[in-house]
């Protein structure tokens, strides 16, 4: 008797598991994203190209200015001016950046050239050059936020552009606190996201495979009723 | 309704790819990632070492009045006549009307309107004057000024205007000629004093209360100064050298901004009226273009046409035969 419902109590567990939230996000995440190839250990063999690193490298830019900004944000906005270690972690900082964009573009136009949308992979093409632009905000509230000459000049110049486009009343490039905000929170939590969502979508797609020019068709999820789009 | 099942279309090189069939190698990519970290962090550090990072000091109103209080006088009559860069801006900063960009008939920052409320006369120079303590003649200057008509008042600034364009500084003090300028002689004295004292900058940061961390009045005021043009000018980074993609000194500066500056340096933006719109707008339409090349048919066969494929898989097709 007891047996019985056991089983029934063990029956009823099971039903609630297959439909609870957590559970289901956790399969849909592991059928995505296996561990092998969240962080496979082999790469197909046509991946033998000094274009791959690039990728690579801008990760490590972009770790590298996270660094940097984060021993900044410590001292605070004006400690980079009174400190001869605050300059030269400014100047890490500046430099860091530079290399991510040099980095980035390089990975972008490479990717470009490898036509790397292919197989379904428009959204991966997407989050990347989405990602440049917010890296571009990023850099340029950085840029304003810098309390020197440098910083009322570039926001006094870019002001007329931004404010063209009617942004400007939202988007105040002569607001330090603003600007400060936006460069050391939103934007950079903004980078660091789309750059892991970014990252994941490669992993679940794999690497491009190269161009052929001879194929004649594909698999393709579609309905009965769907013409060929071509 | 129709049901979802696997078909065949036709293989599109732009848009298609089969997924891999051959073999595969070992590839440490954590280690790959870590090696390309410590690879930048060098070459940061050796530059970072070597050339530094740029930093010229602010320019305060303090620093301005100081080294040419002729041209504060000069920008902040103007301020108060309602001439100056900042009066006749617009949205979002003011009504003035017959300044926004528009693109055809569409102003975007007209239509938007005002959002960051500047009165240059009140918050540059009557607002500041008015904080001003122990000295009876500036308070009498301004009763003066206040109970004036304002054609009264437009006719001592223009006077004033032309005066201080004559202005000379004789042993560091503002020798403006004689004119009908009734008390404004008084008022942009008593604020050039003010300005060389540092106690301007005081005043127009204390507008926005003990914890000011918003520049825009002073920004906008220390702009509307040909000093502030003319320091920029010095050190290359004016609209037509390439603006503010450019920093203080030979850095690199926002290279990653040069298309969106370079439309500033040809016709017919660089002799445009609505420049900034215009190029935002072409930016914009090019942005978009970007994100969406894989959809764009013509723009996706750009890779296919160029063949610079054939030399990143060089080995792969070598391969293939």
């Amino acid at each position: 008797m007891s047996t019985t419902k056991d089983q029934t109590v063990l029956d009823q567990e099971e039903a609630e598991l297959a439909r609870q939230w957590t559970g289901r996000i956790r399969r849909l995440l592991v059928d995505a994203l296996p561990p092998d190839k969240l962080l496979p250990d082999r790469q197909p063999s046509y991946l033998s190209s000094w274009i791959y690193i690039f990728g690579a490298l801008t990760i490590g830019g972009l770790a590298l200015v996270i660094l940097t900004g984060t021993v900044l944000a410590l001292e605070g906005p004006q400690w980079w001016h009174v400190s001869s270690i605050g300059l030269f972690v400014n100047s890490m900082h500046l430099w860091s950046v530079e290399f991510f964009f040099f980095f980035m573009v390089i990975h972008l136009w490479g990717k470009f050239f490898m036509a790397a949308w292919r197989g379904n992979r428009q959204l991966t093409w997407m989050t990347g050059v989405v990602t440049f632009f917010f890296s571009i905000g990023a850099g340029f509230t950085g840029y304003v936020s810098q309390t020197n000459f440098d910083s009322q000049w570039i926001a006094t110049q870019a002001k007329d552009g931004i404010n063209a486009t009617g942004a400007g009343a939202f988007v105040n490039a002569l607001n330090f606190g603003q600007m400060l905000m936006w460069h050391i929170v939103l934007l950079p939590a903004a980078v660091v996201a789309l750059t892991g969502l970014h990252i994941l979508m490669v992993r679940h797609k794999g690497i491009v495979t190269p161009i052929e020019v001879n194929g004649t068709e594909v698999p393709h999820q579609g309905t009965q009723s769907e013409s060929d789009p071509s | 309704m129709s049901e979802t099942t696997i078909l065949q279309r036709r293989f599109n090189p732009d848009r298609d790819a089969r997924p891999w069939q051959g073999g595969s190698r070992p590839y440490d990519l954590i280690k790959e990632v870590t090696i390309c970290f410590l690879v930048v962090t060098v070459l940061v550090v050796g530059l970072a070492f070597l050339f530094g990072s740029p930093d010229d000091k602010a320019i305060s109103i303090q620093t301005w009045a100081t080294a040419n209080q002729i041209d504060f006088a000069q920008t902040s009559i103007s301020e108060l006549n309602g001439t100056s860069g900042t009066a006749t801006y617009g949205p979002p900063y003011n009504n003035f009307v017959g300044s926004s960009q528009s693109l055809g008939p569409i102003s975007l920052e007209s239509w938007i309107g005002v959002h960051i409320p500047v009165n240059p006369a009140q918050d540059f120079v009557l607002g500041p004057l008015s904080t001003v303590a122990n000295a009876p003649n500036v308070t009498r200057a301004l009763d003066v000024f206040n109970a004036a008509t304002p054609s009264q008042q437009l006719a001592w600034e223009t006077n004033y205007a032309t005066a201080v364009s004559h202005a000379s500084s004789v042993n560091g003090h503002l020798v403006v000629p004689r004119g009908a300028y009734g008390p404004i002689g008084v008022m942009i004295g008593q604020l050039t004093a003010m300005a060389k004292s540092g106690a301007l900058d005081s005043a127009m940061v204390d507008q926005s209360g003990f914890y000011g961390t918003n520049y825009t009045k002073s920004l906008l005021y220390i702009a509307d100064s040909t000093y502030f043009a003319a320091q920029g000018t010095a050190h290359h980074l004016s609209g037509d050298q390439w603006g503010m993609m450019n920093e203080t000194g030979n850095f690199p500066g926002q290279a990653w901004l040069w298309l969106y500056t370079f439309w500033y340096q040809v016709p017919p933006f660089s002799t445009s009226a609505n420049a900034d719109i215009q190029v935002s707008a072409l930016m914009g339409l090019l942005s978009l273009l970007l994100l969406l090349v894989p959809f764009i048919p013509g723009l996706r066969s750009i890779p296919r046409w160029t063949r610079v494929y054939r030399f990143i898989w060089k080995d792969y097709y070598r391969s293939q035969g």
